[in-house]
């Protein structure tokens, strides 16, 4: 029997790219359809790559159970690219097929919305503009459209939100991002440097810097054999986290700024700089830049850091935790919070939420758990869960998670101390694998990254893909407003906390 | 005369006093109290500039809002002075001063054909409205009780009516004045000054378009209309008999108090949900109607 998918269970791993199967279309869309009927799976890349003659697609998929991850392929010949869309059958596959759409012009038949994602250079149709896009419209006298966007009046990043609204209820929102699109992809190929690869890793989303260094890292060190010792796994980890805890702590400001809760707001600002100064006390970058090399690392942990760290977290941790008590239960907060852009399960999973908003559904996706990588593989794990999917959820599970990361970095900075330590600088003169596939994800503090790669027979990256976690759940955002009030908005849009650099790339 | 200039000195210390309040509450220096002031006098050095979009209305807006205003401040009494303009029914007089200057400033928002200021127009017309019930109660209320109809009149004899449950009155009206003043000057918990998030603003958004000198008078109409409450609400608390830099003084008290008062609310509550405001604002109203409903009592003229 003809082998259909690649199976693997490891993160990350790299494999011949002439290993993995390639079917005919229509077994390939049977294959993923039935696999993403199973709610376990989910998909975390399906993209295109132009060869010559065919169009090669490849998807992706993960089991949050199994801990497989499956790979598919199939080919598009030049003359046939109009194909049936998957994403009937499968709706958490509309922005992938939408992408795939405006880069390689395929048609896919029965897709509802092809709209272009990001509008890059060379996308097949010129002719699609930022000015043109083709928002959904209704003609009525009593609905009124507002417009919000691209420029706004905080310090955000540009992206378009329309909302079709019943006086203040918003019927519809409809987003529209790519102003930030920058061709990151296709400086992963053009950039030959080893370093510069992984200076613009860590430019794909400024907040998660880390996050996307080390699925970046990852990727490298498992394509060219790179040996990692545990104490360095460990520090990476530790990296993450604190980027982590920094990261939901200013989201937590930002929610008490947003609904006018002064006290919250400042409490939490200053507790953010307490941790981002830990970092930059490490490598000498607030935000962790630098931090993450393939190979070995430029900031190796030392006691002195290892003592501040834990100092800072049982101050700051603390500190935290009791004035999130105090604003997880004052009832001016609580009411502009609760039931508030509520995501249901069923939504969350058609729209292949990741991440905090799939936690907050119910849905336990964290890759720390089901996809272990670096030392997490050696470490218990249990992702946090909140049920409602409203923006309370969301804020809750922010305090549950930073508590949950302090306590695995004490852990794991325990760990630390009984390691050997090898002190590797960076490896940037390494050799790929030649002819290969390599996927690599890791879980950032707003869901799974995901970055895969594929080299040429000289082990030359001939295509690079970035999935941020922001780009399943945006969707998540536009369904969570619907019936909401149009003053919900902003803290909807605030307790999601969604990249658009990292969407638009 | 006096309360006139008493007014037009506290407005300028007001806002000043509120940002630091809440700096210090949060535990930040803040700027000075003179900073708002500064900022002012910096905007009418500056040029105006108008969209496309608006035409007449919008310009003269501006300027027909800050007048209303000053005429309203007109007809408060200081002490035992009687206001510059006073006579029967001025609170009417003083309450539609009010609400032609915000007309006005609702009508050049719908100018500038913004979705934004549109939307916030009709917030404000709608809380506007609900609040206004609340002050005629509360001013029929203190009608009822002294049997006059001026501001004038009505705060001069407050204190001397002989009626031994005038306490109970002033501590309503200062109440109801706080929160009439909150409401009607878009402060928290029904709107929220700093937001910087256009579709949750009120009246902020109503004034996005504006620029410059337009928007320095807009600024000093709100000063002024913090200072006109906090002046009713030192007349309905201190009798009007007492000796006149005695009464001056606690003036600024009252002004600074209610300045702190505004300050320290919006430290440590968050804002309300939208849908919640109508159910706030009515509640402000029903109060007034229970005092009135008391007075009613306690004059016999029912039961």
């Amino acid at each position: 029997m003809n082998q259909l998918y690649s199976e693997i269970f490891e993160n990350p791993f790299t494999i011949g790219i002439k290993e993995i199967p390639v079917v005919d279309y229509d077994v390939f869309y049977n294959n993923i359809s039935g696999m993403l009927s199973d709610q376990a799976n989910h998909c975390v890349a399906y993209y295109g790559v132009e060869v010559p003659g065919y169009l090669k697609l490849i998807c992706c998929i993960v089991n949050d159970k199994t801990h497989s991850i499956r790979i598919f392929s199939t080919h598009l010949i030049n003359e046939k690219r109009s194909v049936k869309s998957l994403t009937s059958a499968c709706p958490q596959l509309h922005i992938f097929e939408r992408e795939i759409h405006e880069n390689f012009g395929v048609e896919f038949e029965g897709h509802p919305w092809l709209k272009p994602v990001r509008y890059p250079y060379n996308r097949k149709s010129l002719s699609a503009l930022m000015d043109n896009y083709p928002f959904y419209e209704i003609e009525s006298e009593e609905l009124h459209e507002v417009g919000v966007g691209p420029v706004h009046a905080g310090v955000i990043e540009p992206g378009h939100f329309r909302f079709i609204c019943n006086g203040e209820k918003v019927l519809h929102l409809e987003i529209q991002l790519g102003y930030q699109h920058r061709g990151i992809e296709k400086l992963f190929i053009h950039k030959k440097g080893s370093l510069q690869k992984c200076i613009l890793s860590e430019s794909i989303a400024g907040d998660t810097s880390v996050g996307h260094s080390l699925a970046h890292s990852q990727l490298i060190d498992s394509m060219g054999d790179l040996e990692i010792s545990d104490s360095l796994q460990i520090e990476r980890c530790i990296g993450l986290e604190l980027e982590r805890i920094a990261v939901h702590i200013g989201d937590t400001a930002a929610l008490c700024g947003d609904i006018a809760y002064q006290l919250g707001q400042v409490v939490c600002e200053a507790l953010r700089t307490e941790i981002i100064n830990t970092t930059q006390f490490w490598c000498g970058n607030r935000f962790g830049k630098g931090l993450v090399r393939p190979g070995g690392s430029n900031f190796p942990m030392s006691d002195i850091i290892a003592d501040k760290m834990l100092k800072m977290l049982d101050d700051a941790v603390t500190r935290f935790s009791e004035i999130a008590g105090r604003i997880y239960s004052m009832p001016s907060v609580l009411a502009r919070f609760e039931d508030i852009g509520q995501v249901t399960r069923d939504q969350a999973l058609k729209t292949g939420s990741v991440g905090m908003a799939a936690r907050t559904c119910g849905i336990g996706r964290d890759l720390r758990g089901s996809h272990p990588f670096q030392y997490f593989k050696k470490l218990y794990f249990n992702p946090v869960i909140n049920e409602t999917g409203d923006v309370l959820a969301r804020g809750m599970l922010r305090v549950k998670e930073i508590s949950e990361s302090g306590r695995i970095i004490r852990e794991l900075l325990g760990f630390w101390k009984e390691k050997k330590k090898f002190e590797h600088p960076p490896v940037y003169n390494y050799l790929l694998k030649p002819e290969s596939f390599s996927l690599s994800m890791a879980e950032g503090w707003r869901g799974e990254i995901c970055h895969s790669a594929i080299t040429d027979e000289n082990g030359n990256i001939i295509h690079y893909k970035v999935k941020d976690p922001s780009f399943h759940n945006w969707m998540a955002l536009a369904l969570a407003v619907r019936n909401q009030e149009i003053s919900d908005f902003p803290v909807c849009n605030k307790s999601f906390n969604l990249s658009y650099c990292g969407n638009d790339l | 005369m006096t309360g006139f200039i008493l007014i037009l000195i506290s407005a300028f210390f007001f806002p000043g006093i509120i940002l630091r309040a809440k700096s210090i509450a949060s535990g930040r220096k803040g700027p000075g109290i003179l900073q708002p002031f500064r900022d002012v006098v910096l905007l009418f050095r500056k040029g105006s500039i108008f969209s496309k979009t608006t035409g007449l209305i919008f310009q003269i807006a501006p300027v027909i809002s800050l007048s209303a205003v000053i005429c309203a401040v007109l007809v408060i009494p200081f002490a035992n002075q009687k206001a510059i303009i006073s006579f029967e029914g001025d609170f009417v007089f003083f309450s539609y001063m009010l609400a032609l200057g915000k007309f006005f400033s609702i009508i050049a928002a719908l100018d500038t054909g913004s979705s934004f200021e549109g939307m916030g127009a009709s917030r404000e017309a709608f809380f506007s409205m609900l609040i206004e019930p609340a002050f005629f109660i509360l001013m029929a209320t203190f009608s009822m009780l002294t049997g006059f109809t001026s501001f004038s009149d009505i705060f001069s004899n407050f204190f001397i009516s002989g009626n031994h449950y005038v306490l109970i009155y002033s501590i309503i009206g200062f109440y109801l004045f706080i929160q009439i003043a909150l409401i009607e000057n878009s402060r928290l918990p029904v709107d929220d000054p700093k937001t910087h998030l256009e579709l949750t603003m009120i009246h902020e958004v109503m004034i996005l378009d504006n620029s410059g000198f337009d928007k320095a008078l807009i600024h000093i109409g709100i000063w002024l209309k913090f200072a006109i409450y906090g002046s009713l609400m030192y007349n309905v608390i201190v009798p009007s008999g007492w000796n006149f830099f005695l009464q001056v003084s606690i003036f600024m008290a009252v002004q600074m108090l209610f300045a702190i008062i505004v300050g320290m609310l919006e430290s440590f509550r968050a804002r309300n949900k939208m849908n919640k405001n109508p159910k706030f604002i009515l509640t402000v109203s029903s109060i007034a109607m229970i005092a009135f409903v008391i007075v009613l009592i306690l004059t016999n003229r029912i039961i």
